[in-house]
C-alpha cells in the first residue's frame, strides 16, 4: 500500500508545500521548466496581493457573496428539510431527489441554462416578472444586479446538499421531544424555535462550515457567467488568483491562494467558536 | 390533515423552481434559432427540430468529447475505488508507525482550497510532460482525501474479529483485505464510485488548463469554450450540448441516488 500513499503525497500533500514555497519566490511562466532556479522575494508577493486594487475588489465581492449567500442557502435548505421531514410524507423521495438535482449538474451546463433564464428580453425570469408587471433589468450586465444573480444561482445550485444533512439531523431528533412541547401547549413555531433548533446546533455548525468553505472559494459561477464583470463587480478571490495564474505570475497567484487559505481557516475557527455547544 | 395541501403546494412550487430551468433547456434544444430569439419566448417548441443535435456531430466533435469524459471518469473512478479503499483500510485497521500523522494529513488536505494546490500541480504535471494527455487529466485525481475518509469511516465500523479469524485461518494480509473485508464495504464502494464519477464528469477547471487541443477536451470544457467562442450565438447548439452534458449524470444519479444521499449522511460532505 505504500506506493499509493506515495501517489497521494505526490499529488495532494506535495503541491501544498510546493505552493507555500512558491509564494515566496518570483516564479513566472517562463520558469516552468526550471522551477528551482527562481529567486526568493520574501513577502513581496503578499504585499503586492494585499495592495492590489483588483484583489481588494475581489475580497469585497467574496465577502458579499459569503455573508449574503451562506445564510440564504442554509435558510432555504433548512426550510426544505423541515418541509420534507414534517409535511411531505408521500412522494418524499421524489421531492428530495428533485431538490438535489442541481447539485449533481455540471456548472458549465447550469451556466448555459441560467444565461437564458436571466437574459433580458426573452429570459424565463423577466418573462415571469412581466406577468406581474415588473420590468426586470439586464441581470448579468448590471453592476448592481450581477452579484445578486450569482448568489441566487449559487443558492439554487447548492441548497440541496445542506438540505440532505439537515434532513439527517432532523430525523435524528426523537418524536418525544415534539410531543413534550405539544403537551406544554407550545405553538409549532415555538416548538421549532426552542426545541428543534437548539438540538440541530451541531448540524447547523457543520453545514455552515462546509457551505462557508465552499462559498469562500467561489469561482465557477463568475468564471462561466460573467468572467468577473461587469467592471470587476463579480470577480472573486479565487478568480483573481486564477487570472494571475493566467498572466503567468505563479508566485503572486500562490500567495493569493494562501491568503484565501488563511481567511478560510480563521472563518472556520470563528464559526466553531460561535456555534459550539454551550 | 387540513394543513397538508398548502405544504404540498409549497413543495411543488419549490420543485417547479428547481426543475423549470432543466425543462427549459430540454425543450429549447429542440427549437430553431429563430424561435429561441422570439420575444416573448415560447415554452413548447412550435416547429420541433433535431438540427441542434445533428450539429453536435457535424459542426462540433461532441462524440469525441463524450468519449474523453467517459474514459477519464471511468479511470478516475476505478483508481479511487482501489486506492481509497486500500488507504482507508490501512488507516482504520492496520497498526503502523505514523498512522495518526497520515490521517491528520489527509484531513488537512480536505480543508485546503483547490487554488492552493492548483499552480504547483500544474507545474508538476507540465514538467512530467503530461500536459494535454490522458494521464495528465487522470493521475491527479486517482486518490481523493474525501474517498480515503469515507472508506476509513466505513472500515472502522467493521469488527476486528473478522481480521483475527482470517489470520487464524492463515489467510494472507492481502487476502484478508481483498476477500474478507472489501466485499463487506460494497455500500460504501457504491457511494464512492457514483460520487467520484459525477465529480470527474463535472470537473471543469483542471481539464480546462490541461486539455489544450481539441481532441483532449472533456464535455464541460468543450461546452464552456463553445458558449464563449464563435458559436456563442448558436443557442440551440448550446442547449443541445448542455443536454448531452447533463442527461447522462442525471440518469446515473436517479439510478443510484440512494447511495449518494447515504454517502453524504455518513461523511457530511458531498
Amino acid at each position: 500500500m505504500l506506493p499509493f500513499v506515495a501517489l497521494f503525497l505526490a499529488f495532494t500533500a506535495g503541491p501544498v508545500l510546493g505552493s507555500f514555497g512558491m509564494s515566496f519566490t518570483d516564479i513566472k511562466q517562463r520558469d516552468l521548466r526550471t522551477p528551482f532556479s527562481v529567486n526568493g522575494v520574501g513577502f513581496d508577493n503578499y504585499v503586492k496581493a494585499l495592495t492590489d486594487e483588483t484583489f481588494g475588489k475581489a475580497a469585497f465581492n467574496t465577502a458579499y457573496f459569503v455573508i449574503v449567500g451562506v445564510p440564504l442557502t442554509l435558510v432555504v435548505a433548512l426550510g426544505a428539510a423541515v418541509l420534507l421531514d414534517r409535511g411531505v410524507k408521500r412522494f418524499q423521495a421524489l421531492f428530495k431527489v428533485g431538490y438535489y438535482l442541481p447539485v449533481v449538474t455540471s456548472i458549465v451546463a447550469i451556466a448555459v441554462i441560467w444565461r437564458f433564464v436571466l437574459s433580458p428580453d426573452n429570459g424565463l425570469l423577466n418573462t415571469v416578472l412581466g406577468w406581474v408587471g415588473i420590468d426586470g433589468p439586464n441581470w448579468l450586465a448590471s453592476k448592481t444586479w450581477a452579484m445578486p444573480s450569482l448568489i441566487a444561482m449559487a443558492v439554487w445550485r447548492n441548497f440541496g446538499s445542506a438540505m440532505i444533512i439537515f434532513l439527517a439531523g432532523l430525523q435524528g431528533i426523537p418524536e418525544s421531544v415534539e410531543e413534550a412541547g405539544q403537551i406544554d401547549g407550545a405553538s409549532s413555531w415555538q416548538r421549532f424555535r426552542h426545541l428543534i433548533l437548539p438540538l440541530l446546533r451541531p448540524t447547523i455548525l457543520f453545514t455552515s462550515v462546509t457551505t462557508g468553505i465552499g462559498y469562500l472559494q467561489f469561482f465557477e459561477e463568475p468564471f462561466v457567467m460573467t468572467q468577473g464583470g461587469p467592471l470587476d463587480s463579480t470577480i472573486s478571490v479565487s478568480m483573481a488568483t486564477y487570472d494571475q495564474f493566467g498572466f503567468g505570475n505563479y508566485g503572486l497567484a500562490t500567495s493569493m491562494a494562501y491568503i484565501l487559505f488563511v481567511v478560510i481557516a480563521v472563518v472556520t475557527f470563528i464559526q466553531f467558536r460561535l456555534l459550539r455547544e454551550k | 390533515m387540513r394543513r397538508t395541501w398548502w405544504i404540498y403546494l409549497i413543495g411543488v412550487l419549490g420543485l417547479v423552481a428547481v426543475a423549470a430551468p432543466f425543462l427549459w433547456m430540454v425543450l429549447g434544444s429542440f427549437k430553431t434559432q429563430g424561435e429561441l430569439l422570439r420575444v416573448p419566448p415560447t415554452w413548447w417548441p412550435n416547429e420541433p427540430t433535431n438540427q441542434n443535435y445533428a450539429d453536435l456531430f457535424s459542426k462540433a466533435n461532441f462524440p469525441r468529447y463524450f468519449l474523453n469524459s467517459t474514459v477519464v471518469a471511468l479511470a478516475v473512478t476505478a483508481g479511487n475505488l482501489i486506492f481509497c479503499s486500500m488507504i482507508g483500510y490501512a488507516l482504520a485497521k492496520l497498526n503502523f508507525k505514523g498512522r495518526n500523522a497520515l490521517f491528520v494529513l489527509v484531513m488537512a488536505t480536505l480543508m485546503i482550497p483547490g487554488m492552493v494546490t492548483f499552480v504547483p500541480l500544474f507545474v508538476l504535471v507540465t514538467n512530467a510532460g503530461l500536459a494535454n494527455s490522458y494521464p495528465g487529466l487522470i493521475l491527479p485525481f486517482l486518490v481523493s482525501p474525501f474517498g480515503v475518509f469515507l472508506m476509513r469511516q466505513f472500515f472502522l465500523g467493521l469488527p476486528d474479529d473478522l481480521i483475527d479469524a482470517g489470520r487464524v485461518d492463515g489467510t494472507s494480509e492481502l487476502g484478508i483485505f481483498a476477500r474478507i473485508m472489501l466485499p463487506l464495504t460494497r455500500p460504501a464502494l457504491a457511494t464512492l464510485g457514483i460520487l467520484t464519477f459525477l465529480g470527474s464528469w463535472n470537473n471543469f477547471l483542471w481539464p480546462l488548463v490541461i486539455a489544450q487541443t481539441e481532441d483532449k477536451y472533456t464535455l464541460p470544457v468543450a461546452l464552456a469554450l463553445y458558449s464563449t467562442g464563435q458559436n456563442a450565438q448558436n443557442y440551440g447548439l448550446l442547449m443541445a450540448g448542455a443536454v448531452v452534458v447533463v442527461v447522462p449524470v442525471l440518469v446515473m444519479f436517479l439510478a443510484f441516488q440512494r447511495h449518494v444521499t447515504k454517502g453524504i449522511a455518513i461523511t457530511g460532505l458531498k
